[in-house]
């Protein structure tokens, strides 16, 4: 039933963005959460353009022409059922699929001017403008310090001053800094859940990207960690564009600028996220939202 | 919806009490005789170890004098001590780990981070998993024809490339299953960030494994030093002191196994010491790594 109609929603979909974006100045159409304010507030231009991008698993097709905007310096939440696509989408943004043989991607994903997809793109260099932080915290087995100063010095030559300065930068936006400044010669593996998580956001915005992207970031944390995780995330995006998988809606309803629901490989609706969480235009992103299915 | 559901019958006979606690004592039962197995097993095992660790003790323990830290091997009755055996062992068994420890490293970071399941990987898997368990004079053999008779004669090089042999698929082994035990979303962080996969594998891959590698690296140092039948065919032993690895080399299992066949009662006495000897040296080993393990963390 899904592949009858599936082409003509992505197809609605992919353009529910811009129509969005053009027709910006109008009422919200409830509250939710008092949410109600953003929908009026118009998104920024695209930073990365995805235009018609199918993926494979082997040949398994995981994602069905999908065409999005992510607005500059906004959060694009994304949320949908296990296994909609999601995730796969997060990992085409990094190329990350691109250590498995057997994964491939088709269409355009420009980030200045560049298709992200192209094989003949420099991956490191990618990396660098397109930050990644998972559902577990991974931190290195190495001090604090090291943590930070590794992804660093893949990208720069610091001197030991500029170095101290920018870990203390790093440490600092990502709201660790007084927590861990006098034992950034410890271990990171002694830091709590919660810490270790910032200390990979940290270890993210130190290189510097353009782009963060968080795969389900808070679902292996307590609430209180969660909490600190979302007001640094509303706080990220003054300088990053942030795109966020997530499984709670009420988080994508307090993050997100922009939410788009994705379902079996589609997407199905994106809209500011007021509008989406009260006035969704599709029948299945109500259904979802309202718990009726996922 | 949940109404329909609650109103269909259970499907099975009704709970009964009486036969919930028959089916728990009958578990009970059931993990009393298990718990009794497996105790009745650790004993066992245990007594063994411990039976042949006194044995060693109560043995060797006597011969222990400066003499045989100090004195080379000599003829029976003449006081001699293991001074040659000893440093032949030492020189042999590091250079061994030496040469084989980087060839190991490698070949199972190359399984673990390279291979995957490739037909090529499985074949140097399987390949390195026969070396593992192959009877070790047959190593002594190969090594025979490769190095000496070749080279015109026993030496210390061909004992130790025979005992490198042997470290290599003990290396390949631990390091591969290291490997394989860091999750791969750590690997994906590091690539996250715009790493190489050569530096994720040396900054970040090899450190999370060290400790496991490092295990590895011992119990070969272990295994090797214990070794008699690749030395026999390849540095020979040596009566005399020497530490040319032209020249046939002495070492503590060669000269056990000679001594320990031998009639005299002093040699015999050597043989338990040079025994208990080798116990401590891995040992010691195994102690020192574990605290320097310990103190990095």
């Amino acid at each position: 039933m899904a592949d009858d109609t599936g082409t003509d929603t992505a197809m609605h979909a992919g353009t529910a963005a811009s129509r969005a974006a053009a027709d910006a100045p109008r009422e919200g159409s409830g509250s939710f959460g008092g949410m109600a304010a953003r929908s009026t507030a118009s998104m920024n231009p695209a930073r990365i353009a995805i235009r018609g991008l199918d993926f494979y698993y082997g040949e398994n097709k995981a994602l069905k022409g999908i065409t999005l905007d992510l607005p500059d310096r906004q959060v694009t939440g994304m949320i949908g059922p296990s296994g909609c696509g999601k995730s796969t989408l997060l990992r085409v943004l990094n190329r990350m699929y691109s250590l498995y043989p057997g994964q491939r991607a088709e269409g355009e994903v420009m980030l200045d001017g560049q298709n992200i997809i192209d094989p003949e793109l420099d991956l490191n260099g990618l990396r660098a403008k397109v930050g990644m932080v998972f559902q577990k915290p991974t931190p290195f087995p190495m001090t604090i310090h090291e943590n930070i100063a590794f992804g660093i010095r893949l990208h720069e030559r610091l001197g030991r001053a500029e170095m101290e300065e920018r870990v203390e930068w790093a440490l600092t936006r990502a709201a660790l800094w007084p927590e861990v400044k006098d034992r950034l010669h410890s271990s990171a593996m002694g830091l709590s859940g919660g810490q270790q998580q910032r200390l990979c956001i940290a270890r993210s915005i130190a290189v510097r990207p353009d782009v963060i992207l968080f795969d389900e970031p808070t679902s292996a944390l307590d609430p209180i960690s969660t909490l600190k995780i979302e007001e640094l995330i509303d706080e990220l995006k003054q300088d990053f564009t942030i795109a966020i998988v997530t499984h709670n809606m009420q988080q994508a309803a307090r993050c997100a600028d922009q939410v788009a629901f994705f379902y079996l490989g589609e997407l199905v609706e994106v809209a500011p996220a007021a509008d989406l969480f009260t006035a969704p235009r599709q029948k299945r992103t109500q259904e979802y939202i309202t718990g009726r299915f996922g | 919806m949940s109404a329909t559901t609650a109103s269909t019958p259970v499907p099975g006979r009704a709970k009964d009490p009486r036969a919930s606690a028959a089916l728990g004592r009958r578990r009970a039962r059931t993990d009393a005789v298990i718990r009794f197995l497996c105790m009745v097993a650790t004993i066992l095992g245990l007594l063994f170890l411990v039976s042949i660790l006194a044995t060693l003790l109560v043995k060797g323990a006597g011969g222990i004098s400066l003499r045989v830290f100090t004195e080379v091997t000599r003829p029976p009755g003449s006081e001699g001590g293991l001074l040659n055996a000893i440093i032949g062992s030492l020189i042999q068994v590091s250079l061994a780990t030496l040469l084989g420890t980087p060839i190991g490293l490698l070949v199972g970071t190359y399984l673990a981070e390279y291979a995957g399941n490739s037909h090529f990987g499985n074949v140097v898997r399987f390949v390195s998993d026969v070396l593992l368990s192959a009877p070790s004079i047959l190593i002594g053999l190969f090594v025979y024809q490769l190095l000496v008779l070749p080279f015109g004669g026993f030496s210390g090089w061909a004992g130790v490339v025979a005992l490198a042999i042997i470290v290599i698929p003990v290396v390949v082994r631990t390091t591969e299953d290291m490997l394989r035990l860091i999750p791969n979303t750590l690997r994906e962080a590091v690539i996250g960030l715009g790493a190489p996969k050569w530096k994720m594998i040396v900054l970040v891959c090899w450190r999370a494994a060290v400790s496991g590698i490092i295990t590895g690296v011992l119990l070969a140092v272990a295994r090797v030093a214990g070794e008699t039948a690749p030395l026999l065919f390849t540095s020979l032993g040596n009566l005399n002191w020497s530490v040319d690895l032209a020249r046939p080399m002495s070492s503590l299992p060669i000269t056990i196994y000679s001594y320990a066949g031998s009639p005299y009662e002093d040699w015999i006495t050597l043989a338990w010491t040079g025994a208990l000897v080798i116990t401590l040296g891995v040992l010691g080993l195994n102690i020192l790594a574990r605290a320097v393990l310990r103190a990095r963390r």
